[in-house]
């Protein structure tokens, strides 16, 4: 029992002058040169892809049936050769076109919703009202009645890419703008702002991580609408795009440019994913430190 | 009196800066209409540093956001400079507790000019020529061409502090600005808020539960009883080189005025209307 009572022992204050840093080694050491490669996630990127066309050859040869699953080699050699002789690179562009008109035309459709969304209350309910109706609709499914609207051509398949591009984008930009801070939509409206410059100065930068990934989504959905709605019918005679090149390769079973269309799609969501994505990324919410 | 004498009286020399007259504040949760301050009068003259001190609970920071024109009083009106508040606006501005009240998308120096030039005030050249003079008032020059999430947390209110007086606002707003700092940081600050006070004389409306906090940064203190707010005394702050005896005074007499009230309030329901 006493020892419990007993006190701490009385102890001399301690009084220590910093070593200057010289004394002990490296306090900052630069990363090995391996360190610094795996560091670039370009760099991995790459070798994971490397790594996919790897196992794709050595299957599709193990197979040893073209008709069924060419080769990488194959597939690639289809791909020059169509890019440079043939007609990909011309279907890729009126694809490409077509794409971004749908797309563009989306967004402005999206982000004017979502501003009669956010100004006022019946807006929030009539922007939840559409997307739970129209999102789980396949664009491929208003195929048929764009036909009838807007003929055989580009129209129909701009009129399905908006429908597919709209709810993603509204959706996002929409819970995107109602989880900003309210400190910043204060020191917003403490400057004077209000109205259009309230939202485009202040919730558009600060929601901007998901306004970002609804832009994604949206591209996605974009083209995967468009190559499932020209697989149904070119955009117009004579000058179809990638889905109509795939099925018309398909029809005269020259399957390496089947492939070859597919991975041209690929190809191009690689690019915009890890280019112009990438770089916008880089340049907004991860220079601000909103995403990391 | 007549609305019209109170006018006319707003607008003599001695008139104060900022009147806040029987103001009645209420806000709706979910369940309750609370009131958060019951017909509070204050008056801030210019050069003011005036405290609103009282427990949590107490309406203090509904009481500035009113003044900020964020919130309506059901009764009673602010004014000023004789007009009434209706709105927020850049002649208050407004530093928060929360870090995150700089934009993220822009850098310090970004982030002072911004109100400037939102505002319409000045020219893009010369915002930045101002904003970079109060960065400098808050020795933070070298990192004015930092992003916020780069800097500490004194650091950023330092910003906010440094974007609100470059404003040169009537009266600068401050809702707890220290509250989330440490200990040794939030000493610092407030030496140096005194320190650019002296400099430029600005007018501020403070708000803290600090009782050590208002007697050092204010000048004025306004105690504030809670549930709902009123005001239960306003008293003169002492001097920075009051010697301690007399600091340590006013503490207890401040502390024993709230602490009635913590006694009170078990007796009282809460005021729910």
């Amino acid at each position: 029992m006493s020892r419990v009572m007993e006190a701490p022992p009385a102890r001399p204050e301690v009084l220590r002058e910093p070593v200057s840093s010289s004394a002990f080694g490296i306090v900052e050491k630069p990363l090995s040169a391996w360190e610094r490669i795996t560091n670039v996630g370009a760099l991995r990127k790459v070798a994971l892809l490397v790594i996919l066309a790897v196992v794709w050859e050595v299957y599709a040869r193990s197979l040893d049936n073209a008709l069924l699953f060419p080769t990488f080699t194959a597939t690639v050699a289809a791909f020059f050769k169509g890019l440079f002789g043939g007609d990909l690179f011309a279907k890729a562009i009126t694809s490409l076109r077509v794409l971004l008109m749908g797309y563009a035309a989306g967004i402005a459709c999206a982000a004017l919703l979502t501003i009669v969304a956010i100004t006022s209350r019946i807006g929030t309910d009539l922007l939840e009202l559409l997307t739970s109706m129209f999102n789980p609709l396949p664009a491929i499914a208003l195929l048929p009645l764009a036909l009838i609207w807007f003929g055989l051509g580009a129209g129909s398949i701009v009129f399905v890419i908006i429908h597919s591009v709209l709810w993603a984008v509204a959706l996002n930009t929409h819970s995107g703008f109602l989880s900003v801070s309210n400190t910043l939509r204060m020191v917003g409206r403490n400057y004077g702002l209000r109205g259009l410059p309230y939202v485009g100065r202040i919730l558009i930068p600060a929601a901007f991580p998901s306004i970002l990934t609804g832009l994604k989504i949206g591209w996605a959905f974009a083209w995967r609408t468009l190559i499932a709605a020209e697989l149904v019918f070119g955009v117009s005679s004579g000058s179809g795009g990638l889905g109509w090149f795939i099925y018309e390769n398909k029809n005269q079973l020259e399957i390496p440019n089947v492939f070859a269309g597919l991975f041209t799609v690929i190809v191009i969501g690689l690019l915009v994913e890890n280019v112009i994505f990438r770089v916008v990324e880089a340049r907004t919410v991860r220079k601000w430190g909103l995403q990391s | 009196m007549t609305t019209n004498a109170r006018n006319a009286k707003d607008a003599a020399p001695h008139a104060p800066l900022l009147a806040v007259r029987g103001v009645t504040l209420q806000y709706k949760t979910k369940e309750h209409l609370v009131t958060a301050t019951y017909r509070v009068d204050f008056d801030v003259h210019r050069s003011d540093r005036f405290i609103l001190l009282g427990p949590s609970g107490c309406g203090k920071s509904t009481l500035l956001k009113a003044v900020g024109g964020y919130l309506k009083p059901i009764e009673g009106d602010i004014r000023l400079k004789g007009e009434t508040v209706t709105r927020p606006g850049p002649d208050r501005m407004m530093v928060f507790q929360e870090f995150d009240q700089l934009l993220p998308w822009r850098t310090v120096k970004e982030n002072v000019m911004f109100p400037l030039q939102a505002s319409g005030r000045l020219q893009r050249k010369a915002a930045e020529e101002k904003a970079l003079e109060y960065i400098a008032k808050v020795n933070l020059t070298p990192f004015a061409d930092s992003f916020p999430h780069t800097l500490s947390g004194g650091m950023k209110q330092r910003v906010a502090i440094a974007r609100g007086m470059a404003m040169e606002p009537d009266i600068l707003l401050m809702d707890e600005p220290f509250a989330a700092l440490d200990a040794l940081t939030r000493r610092k600050m407030q030496d140096e808020l005194l320190a650019l006070w002296e400099g430029t004389r600005f007018t501020v409306l403070f708000v803290t539960h600090s009782i050590p906090e208002a007697i050092k940064v204010g000048s004025r203190i306004l105690l504030l009883s809670p549930h709902p707010g009123q005001v239960k005394a306003e008293l003169d702050s002492l001097p920075r080189d009051a010697n301690g005896a007399d600091v340590t005074a006013l503490e207890q007499r401040i502390h024993a005025m709230l602490f009635a009230d913590a006694v009170e309030e078990q007796r009282a329901p809460e005021v729910v209307s």
